[in-house]
């Protein structure tokens, strides 16, 4: 989704700490790996006690605040709320009980959907997988690639141009292009929403990609202008380092030096930031799978919160936030590997 | 004039462009080098050594301009297209670069370094006789070739000036740059490197330009040293003549400033000398050196003097020679 | 990290140059300026349901230049009262969270030991948890007593903190290292003395560039927020008619215009927001000059 995006837009000016310099700098040791994993068991644990107590605490009375709006609460409706929350019980002991079915995987059942919260989400997690991995793969192969040639030759009439564009997308949210898409092609070949199409002619994979085209084309435009904006940033401070004199002065062509020495260079922070935007790419897909359709966590979310559907509600949540925390924790563990200077430190 | 010299600098002048107006960093300076030859240049920080080097391969940064002819063997590196400029460089002529912690890619192996000029310059060299060569190249100069599969943080200072050694040997060049190879380098390993560069220079017949603020190094080390002031050559000699009875005020107090080899204490200002070098945006009238010089008459604030002869085989800019006053 | 400013005055000479910085500016004092005279240039019955006076979903035309939605409503009169609406939720989210980034960052820097570790730690935790998500689940659970407005303006606010709050850390523990804040100490200046005449004036310049770029945030979650349907159909914003034009069959009917013109006015104001934002780095901090361009 487009707000992190923006928000990363100010910190990858240099300004910002810029994550993988300085603060990342550790080898890969089994104590680095271990404080690593315990932060993020911490952030999840925490993540855990805010999804409990926000459902219980914020709403005043949870059973009415749930509950169908705009009707009169229906008896039964309110005693399967009350009983489903645990309500009634004294806090700590909600809480404990929370945390029991929780550790044995039980997530509560849907409101909605008749099935257990778990399987819901199972059910729905590869496609958002799908999206979001096709987009995520193309843009940040294309963004680097723009953001790589844009910074090597800054202030030139492309570099302005693609910087120009990139800066506009940024400031706009997936799901505007996907309406906007979607009006200009109903009616066309192209279809209109859903993953598969059980009227079509088509094999099932190429029906699910002829599908997966223009809800990927979405996230793929704001991704590649979020992914070249930090590859740029990185060229431009690697751009003036010594070792690329060194490299002019073998007699290598302009092109090489920037694909063999500066490229690799500017990679390294780049990785990182790639890797922490992996989790805001999860819940970005929310947006665009609700505007298409798309059978996926995010449209899931999308049914659950106009219910609201609360248990459902609380387990994506978790599930979104487990996502980020582990691709946080990739990001960690994988930086040191990237970069030689502390992997044999 | 059969064949030609192995580097020719002739009125060479930069200019930076800077926000604060142009920056004239080297204002016409000739120099010469033969094979076999090392040819020593000294001044202060900030003097232009760099930009001099830097000049001869083309290498100055987008915002400056080099004027003049850089003759490398008859051929004018200023006036080549990109194409042969690109076959010049590393084959022709290379560079051992002033710190070479930041000279090497951090993220690339030494080993890849150093092969890398010689797969681009030598068609007909494969991928394993290149890496052969490199690691030769690193026994020469002292390293263990083990240490091609390194990274350069891994290696020492001293270490990682052989290797930039090594790397500029890797094409067999006729003429080696080397911008204050030793300055970062403690005095043990500083006289290992510069015992390399001698023998190198010795058995291979190439011709080394050596740059340093160290005079005494220079003078130990070098067939000629040119002393450089705001841009120019100030004083040109034989290196021992240069060290021991130098002409122009400043040579003379740069010589006494470094008594011994690298003795720290006295690298930044040549010490005895009063004031800082002059900033090259707004230069003194006359001769740039008065405001410091102790033999400053009323002439030097007006006439600015260039290069003149001032004994057999020796040259000098100072408005003293030929008269009493510079005699010491 | 500096971002030592010499005077105001030089300040803005700086940012006057800025070609970007000035586009975005004057967008902004031009989107200002048509919240603040919403009433003179549209009539704000335009916006009741009941009252749609053009035919459902006509394309523009002379007598509705943008066009109509489904209940033959003037989209134009939408947008314009909808900047109003939009421009309100994301300045005052921008203020609750500029408040709560400062305040936490400001103590997590200048607090050593257990107080300042907590939050740092609340901080990271903040940046880690998924923005979208919880802003959903903060709507959803928000008591249903107070106005939805309010509701999301705080469910922004609270949410979009964290980035703020680290730089905001690293400014201070920066600024903490310097001697006349050592001085300050020894002479025995309180915390609260510390942080408010010493730490606070130098982290300023830092927060009014993030402003504008938390403000840009701000007014895409709200939209972002309202298009999913938490937000006030009462108070009609650009999400609001983007959540009506998509439940109202604009996509079927292709009706563009009614989904165009409130998306571009979206775009160029964030945009605008952000190149403000950019700009004002730039000239706070001479090292950026021409290096994030
Ligand atoms: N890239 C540059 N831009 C502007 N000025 C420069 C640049 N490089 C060097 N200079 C200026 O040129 C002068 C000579 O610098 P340099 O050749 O590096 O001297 P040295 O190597 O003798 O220390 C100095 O005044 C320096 O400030
Ligand atoms: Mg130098």
């Amino acid at each position: 989704m487009a707000l992190p995006a923006t928000q990363r837009l100010a910190e990858t000016a240099p300004a910002a700490e810029p994550p993988g310099r300085g603060r990342r700098r550790a080898a890969l040791t089994p104590r680095y790996v271990l404080g690593k994993v315990l932060a993020s068991a911490v952030t999840l644990a925490f993540v855990v006690v805010v999804n409990f107590f926000l459902f219980r605490v914020l709403p005043g009375d949870p059973a009415k605040a749930f509950s169908p709006r705009g009707r009169n609460a229906d008896p039964q409706r309110l005693v399967q709320i009350r009983r489903d929350l645990g309500l009634g019980l004294p806090w700590h002991e909600q809480f404990w009980a929370y945390v029991k079915a929780l550790a044995h995987g039980n997530l509560g059942t849907s409101w909605g959907q008749k099935q257990s919260v778990v399987s819901a989400i199972g059910d729905r997690l590869w496609p958002t997988v799908l999206l979001s991995g096709t987009a995520l793969l193309v843009s940040a192969a294309l963004g680097m690639w723009l953001g790589a040639r844009t910074g090597w030759r800054y202030g030139s009439p492309f570099d302005r141009l693609s910087s120009g564009v990139s800066i506009a997308l940024y400031s706009t949210p997936e799901w505007l292009i996907g309406l906007v898409l979607l009006t200009t092609v109903t009616g066309t070949a192209f279809p209109s929403g859903g993953m598969t199409d059980p009227r079509s002619t088509l094999p099932g994979a190429v029906d699910v990609a002829w599908h997966l085209v223009l809800p990927c084309l979405c996230l793929v435009l704001v991704y590649i202008a979020e992914y070249s904006l930090i590859m740029r940033s990185s060229m431009l401070d690697e751009r003036h380092a010594e070792y690329l004199t060194t490299a002019r002065a073998k007699g290598l062509r302009d092109d090489l030096v920037m694909r063999r020495h500066a490229w690799p260079n500017a990679l390294l922070p780049s990785t990182t930031l790639f890797f922490l935007s992996l989790g805001f790419v999860v819940s970005g897909a929310i947006t665009v799978e609700t505007v298409f359709s798309w059978p996926g966590l995010g449209r899931l979310t999308y049914d659950a919160l106009r219910g609201p559907d609360v248990p459902l509600l609380q387990g994506l949540f978790l599930t979104f936030s487990a996502g980020v925390i582990l691709m946080n924790l990739v990001a960690d563990l994988l930086y040191p590997l990237l970069d030689p200077r502390v992997r044999a430190a | 004039m059969s064949t030609p010299k192995l580097l020719e600098v002739e009125d060479l002048r930069v200019t930076y462009r800077t926000a604060g107006g142009d920056l004239p960093a080297v204002r016409g300076v000739h120099l010469t080098v033969d094979k076999g030859q090392t040819l020593g240049v000294a001044g202060e920080s900030g003097c232009g050594k760099t930009s001099v080097a830097s000049a001869i391969l083309r290498l100055l940064p987008p915002g400056a301009r080099a004027t003049g002819r850089v003759l490398l063997q008859g051929e004018d590196v200023l006036a080549m297209n990109w194409g042969r400029l690109r076959a010049v460089r590393w084959s022709a002529a290379a560079i051992v670069f002033q710190g070479a912690m930041h000279a090497l890619n951090p993220v690339r192996t030494i080993g890849r370094q150093i092969v890398e000029p010689i797969l681009l310059h030598e068609r007909g060299v494969g991928a394993r006789a290149a890496r052969k060569r490199a690691a030769g190249l690193l026994e020469q100069v002292g390293v263990p070739s083990w240490r091609l599969r390194s990274y350069p943080h891994e290696l020492s200072g001293g270490q990682r000036q052989r290797v930039m050694i090594a790397m500029a040997l890797a094409c067999a060049p006729d003429l080696i740059i080397a911008d204050e190879p030793t300055t970062a380098l403690d005095v043990m390993v500083q006289a290992q490197v510069l015992d390399l560069l001698r023998g190198l220079v010795r058995e291979r017949g190439l011709g080394l330009v050596l740059i340093s603020h160290d005079l005494a190094v220079l003078a130990d080390v070098c067939d000629r040293v040119a002393v450089m002031y705001a841009g120019r050559v100030v004083e040109e000699g034989p290196g021992h003549r240069l060290f021991t009875d130098a002409v122009h005020p400043y040579a003379r107090a740069l010589a006494a400033a470094f008594p011994t080899i690298g003795d720290p204490a006295s690298r930044l200002a040549p010490h005895g000398l009063p004031g800082d070098p002059p900033d090259p945006r707004g230069l003194p009238t006359g001769c740039p050196f008065h405001p410091r010089c102790a033999a400053a008459v009323e002439r030097c604030r007006t006439e600015d003097v260039l290069l003149r002869p001032a004994a057999p085989d020796r040259s000098a800019a100072c408005v003293h020679i030929g008269t009493e006053a510079v005699a010491p | 990290m500096t971002a030592a400013v010499a005077t105001p005055g030089s300040f803005w000479r700086t940012f006057r140059r800025d070609r970007e910085g000035m586009a975005g500016l004057v967008l902004l004092l031009l989107y200002t300026g048509v919240a603040v005279a919403a009433p003179l240039l549209a009539d704000p019955a335009g916006l009741s349901r009941i009252n749609g006076t053009g035919m459902p979903q006509s394309p523009p035309s002379l007598a509705y230049p943008f066009g109509t939605d489904e209940d033959g409503r003037s989209v134009l009169t939408m947008v314009i009262w909808g900047t109003r609406v939009s421009l309100i939720v994301g300045v005052a989210a921008t203020v609750i969270s500029m408040v709560i980034g400062t305040g936490v960052g400001i103590a997590a820097g200048h607090f050593r030991g257990a107080p300042g570790g907590l939050l740092n730690r609340l901080t990271e935790w903040f940046l880690v948890i998924p923005y979208l998500p919880l802003a959903i689940v903060l709507a959803t659970v928000f008591p249903p007593a107070v106005p939805k407005i309010i509701a999301i303006i705080i469910v922004i606010g609270v949410t979009s903190w964290s980035s703020t709050a680290r730089l905001v850390r690293a400014q201070t523990l920066s600024i903490e290292g310097r001697p006349y804040l050592e001085r300050a100490r020894a002479l025995g200046g309180g915390h609260w003395h510390q942080m408010r005449r010493h730490v606070l004036p130098n982290v300023m310049p830092l927060v009014l560039a993030n402003t504008t770029l938390t403000a840009s945030i701000a007014i895409l979650a709200e939209t972002t927020l309202s298009f999913l349907g938490l937000g006030d159909s009462q108070r009609v914003s650009w999400g609001v008619i983007l959540d009506q034009a998509y439940q109202g069959g604009a996509v079927s009917n292709h009706s563009w215009w009614w989904i165009l013109f409130p998306g571009l006015s979206l775009v160029v104001v964030v945009l605008a927001f952000n190149l403000c934002g950019r700009a004002l780095e730039r000239a706070l901090d001479p090292r950026l000059r021409g290096a994030t361009r």
